[in-house]
């Protein structure tokens, strides 16, 4: 598994840098509908490119990442609604909550590697979703929180509009994405992928693997918070939904679908797996159906995803 | 008193049916080594199917028999089709089985739409037997003796039966059973079925129990993890006390927490793993 980053930096970037130019000068002239799928693919590109930090280049297979997107936007609905929080506030609130369960949850699930790992994080993960719909008094049971205003960001103003909204979640997704290449390009980050690869030969070396996987799974954690915060600024509403198990499953469908350990990769992933949720329901009420077929399919003969076809192409 | 008592019965009776489910899948997991995401769906579909065929025979035996035989077969044929073509590839083998447990919930979503079903059992599980101020439902008398009668039967055919003793094999070294020349992809097929089957009847019974809706495929699925995690995977008799242990806490901890009663399933997992990593029964 080699992966992209580490190959071809130049062209990453080269490529990186046309896709965000086009993010950045394209929506003016979209229609407003199109703006407003592409600031939720953003928001999760930031989600599951976090979850590749861990499944691509650490190995490790967390199926338990909507727990902490929804520790983030549960932390920032109840933050902003009943107690008037700042953007910024909100924000740091929902990252420290995140990483914070996050650290707590890897204590436990790093006990286990491999098959028991995944089974781990699911299990925390539906414990999560049992937390977020039965503690009423904190998240409001079944009918979650709703009326999450939007963020007043300094320098924009009110970012009320589609299109201020999302050139500050455009903002934050090259803020997050600078900081995922710093992470990997890393010393530390290439110490995970050599985890990754063999971890009784980094045991061997010296490392601390434990502690390496366990910092990984915080900081993953960490920015899964930043895309749960900026997600309930986006809905205006947080419920259950967001830490059910086919929200978990979602994350990872997003990194394999884009080829995992590219980060480029379930950056494409998010952006595709949203825009065609968005398509096919203009169509058919059988989204569920349609989504089932891309996991089956994706697993059956496209394990690298899209980057793992072109590479075999070329 | 009465309040320990009734409570103790009502969460063994509810172990009973996390028995069923939790069980199937560690029968999966020891053989198969497969995060089995679908393991909800074969007790929804199961349920389902339950409610149809004892509103169609009048016979619930009929239901509970048919209902898990489809869906055993019907698990046999997973295994053989999707399952077989990337064994050995964890992730891959897990997002197969979530596009299939995506497909029945819709599939189910689409056939009997949104409201919840209620399973009529026979008219004696309306009664009660009654024992000096206690009172024991006959239905869910009749679940623990169901989990009690199927946890013989499989401890009988693991460790008295030469099926049994190529399925631990298996479990053990699946590469060295293979060499011996006993075939193991067959015997996989068998138990995945089985681990269906048992899911199956969970589901009629759970229908008869607690009804059947949407959502609940996904809702029983971390109790049949948490079983498989506290109990150690791959062992029966671990199945059947983290059953135990996760019906008394979850009953009693609805009955005394209602808010975070869903999180009485991490307590004991979170305790299995920081003390015993392997679960209670498993092995290192």
């Amino acid at each position: 598994m080699e992966s992209v980053a580490g190959r071809a930096p130049k062209a990453l970037l080269l490529a990186l840098g046309l896709g965000i130019g086009l993010l950045a000068l394209l929506p003016p002239s979209l229609p407003t509908y199109v703006v407003i799928v592409l600031t939720e693919s953003l928001i999760y590109a930031i989600g599951a490119a976090s979850l590749d930090l861990l499944l691509g280049f650490t190995g490790l297979p967390s199926l338990g990442h909507a727990a902490f997107f929804s520790v983030g936007a549960y932390a920032t609905a109840v933050l902003v609604t009943r107690h008037q929080a700042s953007f910024g506030a909100a924000l740091a609130g929902s990252v420290v909550l995140a990483a914070g369960v996050s650290a707590a949850v890897a204590l436990l699930a790093l006990r286990a590697t491999g098959i028991y790992f995944m089974m781990i994080t699911l299990s925390v993960a539906m414990c999560a979703w049992g937390l977020a719909y039965r503690w009423v008094s904190l998240t409001g049971g079944d009918t979650g929180i709703v009326g999450i205003p939007r963020p007043r960001v300094p320098g924009v103003g009110l970012a009320s509009g589609a299109l201020a909204f999302y050139y500050a979640i455009l903002a934050l997704f090259v803020v997050c994405l600078t900081l995922y290449l710093l992470f990997i390009w890393s010393p530390f980050g290439k110490t995970l992928v050599g985890i990754r690869d063999s971890e009784s030969r980094m045991r061997v070396l010296g490392f601390n693997v434990f502690l390496h996987k366990h910092l990984a799974m915080t900081v993953a954690g960490a920015f899964a918070g930043v895309a749960g915060s900026l997600y309930a600024y986006y809905n205006g509403f947080v419920g259950p939904s967001t830490v059910d198990l086919a929200h978990s499953m979602e994350f990872v469908l997003m990194v394999i679908v884009g080829g995992p350990g590219t980060l480029v990769g379930p950056v494409l992933g998010a952006f595709a797996i949203i825009f065609l949720e968005k398509m096919v329901s203009v169509f058919t009420d059988r989204w569920v159906m349609v989504l089932a077929a891309v996991y089956v399919v994706t697993a059956l003969w496209a394990p690298r995803g899209i980057l793992g076809l072109l590479g075999r192409a070329r | 008193m009465q309040f320990w008592v009734n409570q103790s019965f009502n969460g063994i009776s509810y172990a009973a049916l996390l028995f069923l489910v939790g069980g199937g899948l560690t029968l999966i997991f020891g053989v198969m080594r497969v995060v089995n995401i679908a393991h909800g769906s074969f007790y929804l579909v199961g349920g389902y199917l339950g409610v149809v065929l004892s509103a169609r025979t009048g016979n619930f035996y009929v239901a509970l028999l048919g209902a898990a035989l489809v869906v055993a077969l019907g698990g046999a044929a997973l295994e053989r089709v999707f399952l077989r073509a990337v064994e050995g590839d964890d992730l891959r083998q897990m997002l197969l089985t979530m596009g299939i447990a995506l497909f029945f919930q819709d599939l189910c979503l689409l056939i009997w739409g949104g409201d919840p079903f209620n399973l009529r059992g026979p008219v004696y599980f309306a009664h009660s037997l009654h024992l000096g101020p206690f009172s024991f439902p006959i239905l869910r008398l009749f679940m623990i003796g169901a989990a009690g009668v199927l946890f013989v039967i499989l401890w009988w055919f693991q460790e008295r039966t030469r099926a049994g003793a190529m399925v631990r094999a298996a479990v053990d070294n699946a590469e060295m059973t293979e060499a011996l020349g006993i075939n193991v992809p067959v015997l996989r097929m068998g138990v995945f079925g089985l681990g269906a089957l048992l899911a199956g009847l969970g589901g009629v019974i759970g229908s008869a129990f607690m009804g059947i809706y949407p959502g609940l495929d996904f809702e029983i699925l971390p109790y049949a993890f948490v079983v498989v995690i506290v109990g150690g995977m791959g062992s029966l008799g671990g199945a059947l006390a983290a059953a135990v242990i996760l019906g008394l806490l979850d009953n009693f901890g609805k009955a005394l927490f209602p808010e975070i009663s869903y999180f009485t399933l991490f307590a004991p997992m979170g305790i299995v793993l920081a003390l015993r990593p392997s679960g209670l029964f498993g092995r290192a």
